[in-house]
């Protein structure tokens, strides 16, 4: 027995030991900060004129002389103790102590080195500037076990461990140390400071049936102390059903605080802690102390920390049978909820957060609530979003600064939150059609456009009011590039209802008659939604005089137009307007006329595929794909042809009059749009001659032809333009015939 | 689903959301949310009003707990519905609720879950403030303090009130599933430390959200016209409005006492339509009321922003106060 325990004893040391080298390179580490934020003490403590380097050196000196322990061979060690000593006491009452020196501190107070006396002052002294490290309790408790200290220190550590609670940064480890602490409640000196210790610990599944018989054993054994009564009543409240003894229903206080030596400290400490909290400016207009309810309610951060609401149940109801205790059906707390397995394996005994709005941050919970069935969950966020939205957007507009950034920090969490669960909420876009009638356009405009992008499919005519009415107004008179990231949060907001209604039609049994015709209903929706951006981007492209930037994101638009059929199998082909076509068509970026000629293309698949889909179900498909439509492509397609490939611009269209073009004095005007003299292309020409014949001193685009011509197109395929090689393929049948 | 059909939807509506059931696991987060997206359809603000019938109020209330609420300043709140809430739980709430303040108060110190500090919370309901029927019961919660040393005062001090309560709100009602109870207005008096720390415990009990309730100068305008059409026996008080003009360093505040009599004359030559109040009765009443002070003093009151009005029955500030003076009303 007594090796066993010896042999355990020198495991602890060996960790011990293990961990204070660790301290060693810490405490280097700390030294450093030490140093740094002497500094910025010094510069703050500047006006009071006192040159605070001395005690700070001081301290670190004081510091490691404590670490190192006392110097056997020196005889002025009494006066030397003394005087650290006294360095880090003054310290510790004027400033508190870093959570590094605590930690290192407290080690050495526990170790024993020093004599009792020692060890009981430092501990007097241990009084934390912020925080103190749950690390160091740890290791300080692992001390108590090596039985270097004596009954007194012990104590006086458990009582300080009680004072000091709540500036433990964290408590997980030290609930671990639950049934360490329980033993320790063995030891009568100890007794009452380790029942109130776990009166602060204890969890409803810290209380097990074995541990209320040892506390009524011990209750047995010292009579009815008030301390253990405390503690029996804590457990009473958690398991009812465990404990039949009947105790005193009221009774003032348990526990003394009166002698608590830290108590004038630890006020100071805490008001330290919270920090000037600046009084929010007063505004001569609006309302003022509009956000003091959620400043004071959750002081952290706009979202509410993960809670299992185990609050709420046992309020209501208080039912908690024998089985439930013994650890049975128990319901997993959301705190310890880490991985998606762990997810999967508990979904059916999940205790759901207090308040929803704290799956906001968790992702594995928003796994959760996107396949949960119950509306309530729903609801519950549903409620918080749409309330925290407006209040802290009034915040917001109220205040520019600091505020500003946490608003649009929530903003951005929400939108994460949106694109992992693939669909925007009914919260945000409620939101957003209050407060777009006040937009300014310019604050938190990346996320607002977001937001839009996110809009739930919706039929367009109570859209079109809401949003379109609101945005079109800014849109119009903003920059160019307000413009184009409205047309890019559009062309998103297409995409996800594109989405949306793709999977509808997938799931949905094609037999069902009125979900058809809500069917075609939303593809009118979506049609109108095209519709009413190609018209902004008509005027657009007039009042930024057409400007290569902008088409470029309304091509981007068209690129998602031009698939719907065949990448969302949604019966729906919308062409893009003249407008659009033709400055595209005869824009001097090269770039664009590519772009240009791969929607074609796609344009041509997907009418295609339509085409032939209604061969296929000869007169059945309602979606009869109008030869409007057809017919206009074609116009476009004959149009395209013309000008680039057989240089027999406009011939069959009635955009142009051949006679006004014949006035423009251009004689060879014929020649001027095709693919080497485009305006776009004339560079590609000239350096493709170039690299034919580098002596050449002049160059003639119009040598281009013939057997050169498809040599020039390979060179324009091998710089890029592979929307232009789709293009031919597509559309372009006898192209080498075609042309003279 | 069952929910959809307690809040009473058309037949249509229900075929519909009974085809959404079947497509859960869609995009499920919001094909069961359709109801609440039915209800942000923007409703313009009405532009009459129906003068309530309080009869409600009048039959079967306790004198004495509004007596209680009267003659003192409210600060008011919107609060979204709670979450299980239960009216039989109310005991069991005053001693969660007071425990949590105790223990929000001294943190650090033991506490125990019981009545062995010096304060104490009651919960209790308030019959007959509502609006309809249908309209759940309010309820009211007291912080007392307990005072230990000083033995010729037994009564104990009302540290806090707040009172949560739903007038008429059908319209919220309609979406709100059997889980939550709707008091969607919530007042409170007394230290505004104590207003967190409930708030606080009720959203994290109840899972719901305060947020400070302004009201608007437009509402001001109806408190205003509203107000001064009600008979009043008694005591007379001035009839007041203040106007806020926004300026640096300082805002420049214009009070506009009248005569409460005159203010009752002139509401009822501009008030025409007998048990109803339209916005243009409204307008007009405030407009005359701005063109009179325009011909005293050369002031546009329209170009400032109306602040407070108080009258006999009650007064109201922008910022969310609130206080009545007159029971009967």
């Amino acid at each position: 027995m007594s090796t066993q325990r010896a042999t355990k004893n020198s495991q602890v040391r060996t960790r011990i030991s293990q961990g204070s080298n660790s301290f060693q390179t810490s405490l280097s580490s700390w030294e450093v900060k030490q140093k740094s934020s002497g500094s910025k003490l010094n510069s703050s403590m500047e006006d009071s004129k006192h040159p605070d380097d001395q005690p700070e050196d001081d301290l670190q000196r004081a510091v490691k002389y404590f670490e190192k322990g006392p110097m056997k061979t020196l005889r002025s060690k009494d006066k030397i103790l003394e005087k650290h000593l006294k360095t880090v006491e003054n310290v510790a009452w004027k400033n508190g102590l870093t959570p590094e020196a605590i930690d290192i501190l407290l080690n050495v107070a526990l170790s024993g080195k020093f004599g009792n006396a020692v060890n009981m002052r430092m501990l007097k002294y241990m009084i934390p500037a912020t925080l103190i490290s749950e690390d160091s309790v740890v290791k300080a408790v692992s001390w108590l076990c090596v039985g270097k200290c004596s009954g007194n220190t012990k104590v006086l550590f458990y009582r300080w461990l009680v004072a000091m609670f709540d500036f433990i940064d964290h408590k997980k480890q030290i609930g671990l140390l639950y049934g360490f602490f329980f033993a320790s409640l063995q030891d009568d000196a100890l007794c009452p400071y380790v029942c109130h210790l776990l009166y602060l610990l204890t969890k409803k599944e810290n209380v097990k049936p074995f541990r209320v018989r040892k506390l009524l054993d011990l209750q047995t054994k010292i009579g009815m102390q008030p301390h253990l009564q405390a503690l029996l009543s804590l457990y009473k409240f958690f398991a009812p059903t465990l404990i039949s003894v009947s105790l005193p229903a009221r009774r003032k206080i348990y526990f003394k605080k009166s002698e608590n030596p830290w108590a004038s400290a630890l006020h100071a400490v805490r008001l330290r802690n919270q920090g000037p909290f600046p009084e929010p400016l007063k505004l001569a207009l609006g309302p003022v102390n509009v956000r003091f309810l959620r400043r004071k309610c959750n002081s952290h951060s706009i979202i509410p920390v993960v809670n299992s609401g185990s609050y709420a149940k046992e309020g209501g109801e208080k039912k908690m049978n024998l089985s439930d205790c013994l650890g049975g059906s128990s319901s997993l707390p959301l705190e310890q909820l880490q991985s998606f397995p762990q997810l999967l394996q508990n979904i059916h005994c999940l205790e759901l957060p207090s308040q929803m709005g704290s799956v906001l941050n968790n992702s594995i919970l928003l796994h959760y609530v996107n396949c949960v069935r119950d509306e309530s969950i729903l609801l519950r966020f549903y409620y918080w979003l749409s309330q925290t939205l407006q209040e802290e957007y009034i915040w917001y507009k109220m205040k520019n600064c600091e505020e500003g950034k946490e608003f649009i920090n929530f903003l951005d969490t929400v939108i994460r939150a949106e694109c992992f669960l693939q669909e925007g909420f009914y919260s945000c876009e409620a939101f957003l059609y209050k407060s777009l009638p006040l937009w300014d356009g310019f604050s938190c405009r990346s996320q607002f456009l977001q937001l839009v992008a996110w809009i739930p499919f919706s039929s367009f005519s109570e859209v079109k009011p809401l949003l379109f009415d609101h945005l079109a107004p800014l849109f119009f008179t903003s920059t160019i590039y307000f413009k184009c990231s409205v047309l890019q949060s559009l062309k998103e907001m297409l995409q996800n209802w594109l989405l949306q209604l793709s999977v509808d039609t997938y799931m949905q049994p094609m037999t069902s008659s009125p979900l058809e015709t809500t069917l075609g209903g939303s593809m009118n929706s979506v049609s109108n939604l095209i519709d009413y951006v190609g018209w902004m981007s008509t005027i657009a492209m007039r009042l930024e005089s057409n400007s290569t930037f902008l088409l470029h994101f309304i091509l981007d638009f068209y690129e998602k137009v031009c698939d719907i059929y065949v990448n969302y199998n949604l019966p729906l082909v919308v062409l893009l307007p003249p407008v659009i076509f033709h400055s595209a068509l005869l824009s001097l970026d090269a770039s664009i006329l590519n772009q240009l000629c791969y929607i074609m293309h796609r344009y041509h698949n997907n009418l295609a595929a339509a085409k032939k889909k209604e061969l296929l179900q000869k007169a059945k498909s309602e979606f009869n794909f109008s030869s409007k439509t057809c017919k206009e492509f074609n116009h476009y397609l004959t149009v395209m042809v013309g000008c680039l490939w057989t240089s027999k611009p406009f011939e069959k269209g009635d955009y142009f009059d051949p006679q006004v073009l014949e006035k423009t004095g251009m004689a060879e005007y014929k020649h001027s749009l095709n693919l080497v003299h485009h305006p776009s292309l004339l560079s590609y020409a000239a350096s493709f001659l170039l690299q034919e014949s580098p002596e050449e001193r002049t160059i003639s685009m119009s040598s281009i032809r013939g057997k050169k011509w498809n040599c020039y197109l390979d060179y324009l395929f091998s710089e890029g333009f592979q929307g232009l090689k789709l293009f031919r393929t597509s559309s372009i049948r006898c192209s080498s015939v075609s042309q003279s | 689903m069952d929910t959809y059909d307690s809040a009473g939807l058309t037949p249509r509506q229900r075929a519909s959301s009974g085809l959404k059931d079947y497509f859960v696991g869609v995009t499920p987060l919001q094909k069961r949310l359709e109801s609440v997206r039915r209800q942000n359809s923007f409703f313009p603000t009405p532009s009459r009003r129906k003068i309530l019938q309080c009869s409600q109020l009048q039959e079967d209330v306790d004198p004495h707990k509004v007596a209680f609420l009267l003659h003192k300043q409210w600060t008011i709140y919107s609060l979204t519905p709670l979450y299980k809430f239960s009216y039989t739980n109310l005991k069991e709430y005053s001693r969660l609720l007071s425990a949590f303040i105790a223990a929000e108060k001294q943190k650090g110190l033991a506490v125990e879950v019981g009545e062995d500090f010096n304060i104490k919370v009651i919960f209790s309901t308030l019959l007959g403030v509502k609006g309809t029927q249908r309209d759940p019961e309010a309820f009211l919660i007291q912080i007392l303090s307990k005072s230990q040393s000083s033995h010729e005062h037994r009564e104990d001090k009302v540290l806090w009130t707040g009172w949560f309560c739903c007038v008429s709100g059908d319209s919220l009602l309609e979406t709100v599933s059997e889980d939550f109870t709707c008091l969607p207005l919530f007042l409170a008096n007394g230290a505004e430390s104590n207003t967190a720390l409930i708030g606080t415990w009720f959203q994290k009990t109840f899972d719901c959200y305060f947020s400070p309730l302004a009201i608007s100068a437009f509402n001001l305008s109806w408190m205003a016209a509203m107000w001064t059409a009600c008979k009043m026996d008694g005591y007379l008080a001035t009839t007041e409005f203040f106007w806020s003009v926004p300026c640096s360093p300082q805002s420049l505040d214009i009070s506009y006492a009248i005569h409460p009599e005159d203010a009752k004359a002139l509401w009822d030559s501009v008030h025409k339509t007998p048990g109803e109040v339209t916005q243009e009765e409204v307008d007009l009443f405030m407009d005359c009321l701005c063109s009179h002070f325009h011909r005293h003093f050369k002031i546009h009151l329209s170009a400032t922003r109306l602040v407070r009005v108080s009258t006999s029955v009650a007064s109201a500030h922008t910022d969310g106060k609130i206080k009545v003076t007159s029971s009967s009303n």
